[in-house]
This record gives C-alpha cells, sequence and structure tokens, in this order.
C-alpha cells in the first residue's frame, strides 16, 4: 500500500483512499484531497517531515504523519 | 453613489442585513472595506479574521449591515473560527448571504457554495478577484453561471473596486425577491434516493418551512437539527426504514461508509460540472511554472529557507535601528523644547511639573519610539500580506514539532511581534483545544511592539550604534527560543496529549499595494499614538502624583538652608540634587519601590527600576514613561543628561540592565492582554497559570542573567 508519503518531489499520484478520521478527511476533502484527485508532489523540508503538494490550483502543505493516511497509486 | 431612478418608495430606508461568508483568504474583508470604506485588517493567509465584525453602510436607498465572518473551507467546524462562521449561518438572523470566492480557483471554492445552497437561503456570489483571474487567462461566464445554478453571479474586484455597484443591485433584488430552490444536482443514485424521501413526505402532507427538496436532503446529510424536528413527528416510524436503506444505497455507490465523504464527492463531481461549462482558460498550454512557483523554488528551498528566513529577521531589526534612530533625536529634541516652552508659560510650580515633568516626559518618552514601531509593523504587514507568512510556518513546522508546537502557532506568534491582543485571538486557527492553550501560553515571549521601546532605550544607553541591531534582533530572536523552550516543557508537563495533524493552505504570493500596507500600518500607529495621548498620559499623571506626593517640608526647609549657605555654584547644585532624590524617595511610589526594593536586589534593581516594573503591567510603554518621570524629576539636573538614555547609561549598572529586559521579555502581558489570554485561554485559573509561570520563569532567568552579566562586567 503506497501513500503519499512514501512518493518523491515532482511525482505526481492519484488518491485512493483516505484512512484519516472524520475531521481531518472532511479538511482534506475540503482541500479537494478526495478519491480520484491527482496530486503532485512540489517540495519538502529536509527532514522530509513537512511536504508541500499541488492539488488542483492549490497548494497544500501537510506533514510526513498526514501523508502517510493518504493512500495513493501511481499515475 | 448612483442614483436609483423609479424607485417606489425613495423615503422610506430599508435594512438589508448580509452574512459576507467563503473559504479563507479570499478578500472577503478587503470586498467589504472596498464597498464600506471601512478599515478591517486584511493579509494574505489564512485566518486573518477570526471572529464576526459588523460593518454599517448606506447604499442607495438602503441601510447595508455587512457581518464579516471567518473563512471557512466547509461546514466542518474544524476550528473555533470555522465554528464562529456555522453557528451565525445557521442561527442568526439575516437576509441573504454573499459567498465571495475566488475566481483564479473556482472548482475548489465552489465546494463552501454547493454546502451554502443546500441551506435554502438567499444568495449571492461574488466572483472576487476578477481582475486576478484576468491576468492568469481565466475567463468565467458570470451570466451562464447565474442561470445553472440558479444563484445571481458577479464578476467582482475588491482591488480595483471592479463590479462593487453591481454587486450591491444584484444584493437589492435578491433582497426583494422571493428565496429560490437552488439548482443544486446530485448524481443518480442520490436524487432517487431525494425522489423517493419527497413522495414520503408529499404522501403524508408534511407540513414544513422548508421545502421536501431540502428536508430531504438534510435528512440524507445526516444533519442533525432536521432529525430533531422530524424525529417527533408520527411519520418518524415509517420514514426511518427508507432512511436507512437510501443512506445504504448512496454509501454503496461512493464505495465508503462515510456519509459526510461521500456528500463532498457529490458537491464536488456538480462543481466540476459546473467549472467545465463556465470557466475558460487562455493560456491552458503546457503547464508553465508560475511566478509563486518559482520564487517558492529559492524562499522554501530545503536548505536555503531558513537562512533566507533569518536573514529577512535580522534586517528588519537592523531597519529598526538604522532608520529609526534619524527622527527620534529630532522627536527627542521636540519635546525637550515643548516642555521648556510650555513650562515657561506656567507660573504654578506644582502645575508645571505635573504638565512638564508628568505629562510631557511621560508621553514623550513613548512617542519617541513611533519611528522604530512603525518600521516593525510595515515588516509585519509585508509579511502577512505577501503570503510568506505561511511559508515559514511550512519551512518551521518541523523545527516547532520538536517543541511540541504546531506549524501553524507561527501565525499567532508573529503577530505577537506586533500586539499580543491579536495574537492571542488569531490562535483560534488552531483546531486542538490543547495545542491552542499551549500557543497562548507562549505568546507572551515573542516581545510585543510596546516592549520595542524599553529594548531600544536600554540597548541606546549601553550599545554602539554599529551593534545595537544585532542586539535587537538577539533580544527578539532570544525571546523566541525561550518561548520554544517553555513551550517543550509545558507539552512535557501540563499539556501531553496527541499531536495536531497539520494541513494548511499556501496562498498565491501577491504584491501588496503601497496603499495596503499604509492603511495597515497607519492604523496600527495612531492607535500607538492613542494609547500614548490618553492611556499613558493619564497613568504618567498617575506616577507623576505619586512620585510628587507627600511634600516634605521639612526635607525642604533642611536643604533649603544648606542651599543658601553654600558658597559655590556647583555645591548648591549638589545639594539640589540631594534633596530632590530625597523628596523621591520619601514620596508614595518612593515608598512603594522601597517595600519591593528586597525582593528585586537579588536582580540588581533600584528602586525605580522596580516600580517601573510594576507600573508596567498596565502596559508596557508605562515602564518607559515611569523611567522618563522619575529620571526627570530626580537627579538630571546637571546639563548633561537631559535625555534619558544618557539618565539611564549613568543610572543603571550594565548586569541591572540584561536583568531588566530579561524580565521585560518574560513577565506577565499588559492589562488588557492578559484580559484577552483568559477569555480566549476559557478560564481564570489559565490566567493564575500563566501568572506564576511567567513570574517564576522571569525571575529565575533575570537572575540567572544577572549572575552571568556581572562576571562580564
Amino acid at each position: 500500500m503506497k501513500t503519499l508519503k512514501d512518493c518523491r518531489k515532482a511525482c505526481k499520484v492519484k488518491v485512493v483512499k483516505l484512512n484519516a478520521d472524520t475531521d481531518l478527511k472532511q479538511r482534506l476533502i475540503s482541500f479537494g484531497i478526495m478519491k480520484e484527485s491527482i496530486i503532485e508532489v512540489l517540495e519538502h523540508t529536509p527532514a522530509k517531515s513537512t511536504i508541500e503538494v499541488k492539488v488542483g490550483k492549490m497548494r497544500i502543505a501537510l506533514r510526513a504523519q498526514e501523508a502517510g493516511l493518504i493512500e495513493v497509486e501511481e499515475i | 453613489m448612483k442614483d436609483l431612478e423609479g424607485k417606489a418608495c425613495p423615503v422610506i430606508a430599508n435594512h438589508i442585513k448580509i452574512a459576507l461568508v467563503g473559504q479563507p483568504n479570499v478578500g472577503k474583508s478587503m470586498l467589504i472595506n472596498s464597498v464600506s470604506n471601512a478599515h478591517l485588517h486584511v493579509g494574505n493567509f489564512s485566518g486573518v479574521t477570526v471572529d464576526k465584525t459588523e460593518v454599517l453602510f448606506d447604499y442607495s436607498d438602503y441601510h447595508f449591515t455587512v457581518v464579516d465572518l471567518p473563512g471557512t473551507y466547509a461546514f466542518t467546524d474544524y476550528t473555533i473560527e470555522e465554528r464562529v462562521t456555522h453557528e451565525y449561518l445557521c442561527a442568526a438572523s439575516y437576509d441573504l448571504i454573499i459567498n465571495v470566492v475566488d475566481s483564479t480557483n473556482l472548482a475548489k471554492n465552489l465546494q463552501l457554495t454547493a454546502e451554502l445552497m443546500s441551506m435554502s437561503k438567499n444568495i449571492v456570489i461574488a466572483l472576487n478577484m476578477s481582475d486576478e483571474a484576468d491576468k492568469e487567462g481565466i475567463n468565467i461566464d458570470a451570466e451562464y453561471m447565474s442561470e445553472l445554478i440558479g444563484i445571481p453571479c458577479i464578476k467582482v474586484s475588491a482591488v480595483t473596486k471592479e463590479g462593487i455597484e453591481e454587486l450591491l443591485e444584484a444584493v437589492v433584488q435578491v433582497k426583494e425577491a422571493e428565496t429560490q430552490e437552488s439548482k443544486l444536482i446530485f448524481s443518480e443514485p442520490v436524487e432517487e434516493e431525494i425522489a423517493q424521501i419527497m413522495w414520503y413526505l408529499d404522501k403524508h402532507k408534511h407540513k414544513a418551512v422548508n421545502s421536501y427538496r431540502n428536508i430531504a436532503i438534510n435528512l440524507l446529510k445526516n444533519n442533525k437539527k432536521t432529525y430533531a424536528r422530524l424525529h417527533d413527528e408520527p411519520i418518524w416510524i415509517e420514514l426511518q426504514p427508507i432512511l436507512i436503506d437510501a443512506l445504504k444505497h448512496i454509501e454503496l455507490h461512493h464505495d465508503s461508509d462515510d456519509i459526510k465523504e461521500a456528500f463532498a464527492e457529490e458537491f464536488a463531481s456538480f462543481n466540476r460540472g459546473i467549472v467545465a461549462e463556465v470557466v475558460t482558460e487562455e493560456n491552458a498550454q503546457i503547464e508553465k511554472k508560475t511566478l509563486t512557483e518559482k520564487i517558492d523554488n529559492v524562499l522554501i528551498h530545503p536548505i536555503l529557507g531558513i537562512p533566507i528566513f533569518l536573514f529577512f529577521m535580522w534586517s528588519l531589526f537592523q531597519l529598526t535601528f538604522e532608520i529609526g534612530s534619524i527622527p527620534m533625536e529630532w522627536i527627542d529634541a521636540f519635546f525637550g523644547w515643548f516642555g521648556d516652552t510650555v513650562g515657561a508659560t506656567i507660573p504654578n510650580d506644582d502645575v508645571r511639573s505635573l504638565i512638564v515633568d508628568g505629562i510631557i516626559a511621560g508621553v514623550g518618552a513613548v512617542v519617541l519610539f513611533v519611528p522604530n514601531i512603525i518600521i516593525l509593523f510595515i515588516g509585519i504587514a509585508l509579511l502577512e500580506s505577501t503570503g510568506y507568512m505561511s511559508r515559514v510556518a511550512f519551512l518551521l513546522d518541523g523545527f516547532f514539532h520538536k517543541f511540541g508546537l504546531h506549524g501553524q502557532s507561527f501565525i499567532p506568534l508573529v503577530t505577537g511581534f506586533g500586539c499580543s491582543i491579536p495574537a492571542y485571538m488569531s490562535a483560534r486557527i488552531l483546531k486542538n483545544d490543547r495545542d491552542r492553550l499551549l500557543t497562548l501560553f507562549i505568546i507572551g515571549f515573542m516581545s510585543c511592539g510596546a516592549r520595542l521601546p524599553v529594548y531600544v532605550l536600554f540597548i541606546g544607553a549601553f550599545f554602539s550604534p554599529e551593534m545595537a541591531g544585532n542586539m535587537l534582533f538577539a533580544i527578539y530572536i532570544s525571546g523566541a527560543m525561550l518561548g520554544l523552550v517553555a513551550a517543550k516543557i509545558l507539552k512535557l508537563t501540563a499539556f501531553k496529549g496527541e499531536d495536531e495533524p497539520f494541513v494548511m493552505e499556501m496562498p498565491k504570493y501577491r504584491l501588496p499595494s503601497a496603499k495596503l500596507i499604509w492603511h495597515t500600518v497607519l492604523t496600527k500607529t495612531m492607535m500607538y499614538l492613542k494609547k500614548a495621548g490618553t492611556f499613558i498620559a493619564a497613568a504618567s499623571m498617575l506616577v507623576w502624583f505619586l512620585s510628587n506626593y507627600p511634600h516634605n517640608l521639612i526635607l525642604e526647609e533642611e536643604y533649603g538652608s544648606k542651599i543658601e549657605k553654600s558658597m559655590s555654584e556647583k555645591e548648591q547644585t549638589r545639594f539640589a540634587n540631594q534633596l530632590a532624590e530625597a523628596l523621591l524617595e520619601q514620596s508614595y511610589l518612593g515608598r512603594i519601590g522601597k517595600f519591593s526594593e528586597p525582593i528585586f536586589a537579588p536582580l540588581g534593581f533600584d528602586w525605580k527600576m522596580s516600580v517601573a516594573l510594576q507600573t508596567g503591567l498596565a502596559a508596557k510603554e508605562v515602564v518607559v514613561s515611569t523611567l522618563g518621570v522619575l529620571y526627570a524629576l530626580g537627579d538630571n539636573v546637571d546639563e548633561d543628561s537631559n535625555s534619558l538614555i544618557n539618565a539611564i547609561s549613568k543610572n543603571i549598572s550594565f548586569a541591572s540592565a540584561v536583568a531588566f529586559i530579561v524580565v521585560i521579555m518574560i513577565y506577565l502581558p499588559c492589562l488588557a492582554a492578559s484580559i484577552v489570554f483568559t477569555r480566549e485561554a476559557g478560564h481564570v485559573k489559565y490566567f493564575f497559570y500563566l501568572l506564576a509561570f511567567t513570574s517564576v520563569a522571569a525571575y529565575g532567568l533575570a537572575f540567572i542573567a544577572y549572575n552571568i552579566a556581572l562576571r562580564f562586567s
């Protein structure tokens, strides 16, 4: 099972499933991170603790921990 | 504004109450500002507005009340400020909603719009930032969009003020019209179930204010209020199994056991449809890197990012000193001259002393630092309005996380460099109560603008001008570092618990207009000056009174005869100084100071410094004005020490000054901030925790700093 956490910089993936709890899931969905949406990894901090991704036209920062809850697949 | 012809009754003014709703950072406050000439605080990050604000203005024959609500991504109650919006929309009474959306990112913004549409309220959509969309080659067919979703959509730009009148016209028209059923269309399975429930309600001739469709949608969305209302009806018994089947059907269709997720997906596909119909993009060529991405390549670079940020901060404090010190001399000279001139016109000794040594010295000491404050405010305004703030939150999240803080804590903490009060408020963007409380406790470690004068004063007294900027930077950075350490300690002891998820939008970079910066800085500076003219002036008078009374005639006579008998002028001056000093020491304030002196003696403070710290509890500016009054009354009769900086460097040792700065950095924020802190923390007990925590930390660290400084000097 691949998650967004495992993605390297500049890779593009498709969301398969959100494993977050209801609150966080709602927030991710309202940011456009939901099933079928395409995510591109833009940047990460040196320790890879925080990553920046692009969904549609929006740039979102999230922690590796949260990225680990987003199941993705290569496209 | 524009004259409206053909109005039926132009005399009677009507009220229209509007709730302004939109996702964070779409320019809601900015839009109100350009509609009404109000000066609400705007910035380029999520969570500038954290509480609702009402703005009143008139347009044609109407009185408008616009309620600016905090931005919300969806109706999720994720954070406190989002809860404010949600509760207001559900419970308060208003005529209609203006939904502000960002034209450059319609798909995302419509997610909230779809939720609003299911509320069956009158809505007008403001397609904001249309100027930016034009530049990016994004074209929205507003008329077609209005037709498709059954809601008037108006292109506006809060920056260029385009479309503002059209928006208000649309508002007036919608207010006069009947509430229309929204044209929100779902996928086939959901529509089937809606039809099923509607058919059932119709069969039983169910009486309700809202339409059957609306009730059906709310039932399927698990809206608690709708459930509560229907639960008491007899039809509930039959409705329940229908609902259970319906929900199962929808969940199966969406392959999810979460109905909220299913509906979010429904909304998203509806929105995709709308966007595909109405939006055309001109340069949809091969993905070109946007300007924001190019800038981000440098500013959030994994290695260079943090050094660049530190360099920006260092430059800010250098500028604060370099540029700030130029007009300071003029202001100092002005108040000196002003005091002398005014003093010369007042015959009565007591009144003259009150005006010159009390009010003018006290207020002057605070006004002296206006240039520094302005530069600091410009720096913070730039940080807030360019979009850089969120980048720093991104860069520092990993680092902050180690200390138990949240990346988004950075935003209230930076605001804290300006003033603690808005900083306490902006901590509402943090979802988790524990994280929020932790951040509230740490905000005080970020030295606010009012403490800047104290630092500038003491640095000016003890360091060369070349070093001053660096020292100021060092003070702020070490304050922040102490804050982080304190956060770690609190996280390990008082606020143990799970980590909060960190998910944050990174806004586009925007070049703030000079006008915007000007307004932001002007508003804050005027507030500072107003405070100097009112609160600080009153406090200075009080300090003057407490330090002049009671009069001691015996002392005065004793020294009076000494002065008369003395031969040389030099000796006379010496006795006059001694008299002033002795009078000051036996004044009310002197007694308070003397009483508390033993407490502060281990830190090397004389009684004047002890008093200044205590008056500083009212407001940090008062520290400077108190010192100003005390040293103006005291022994500065010799001609070369007419400025406060000289008085400080002559009367206070280096080690004591270091300890004093440490206390100022850490101890309890001002009275107003403490009140806001208590309100935001939610309980009085937190105030006492803060009092204990800051006092112990301030005293302990000042003691250590004093002893280290003693070794070196």
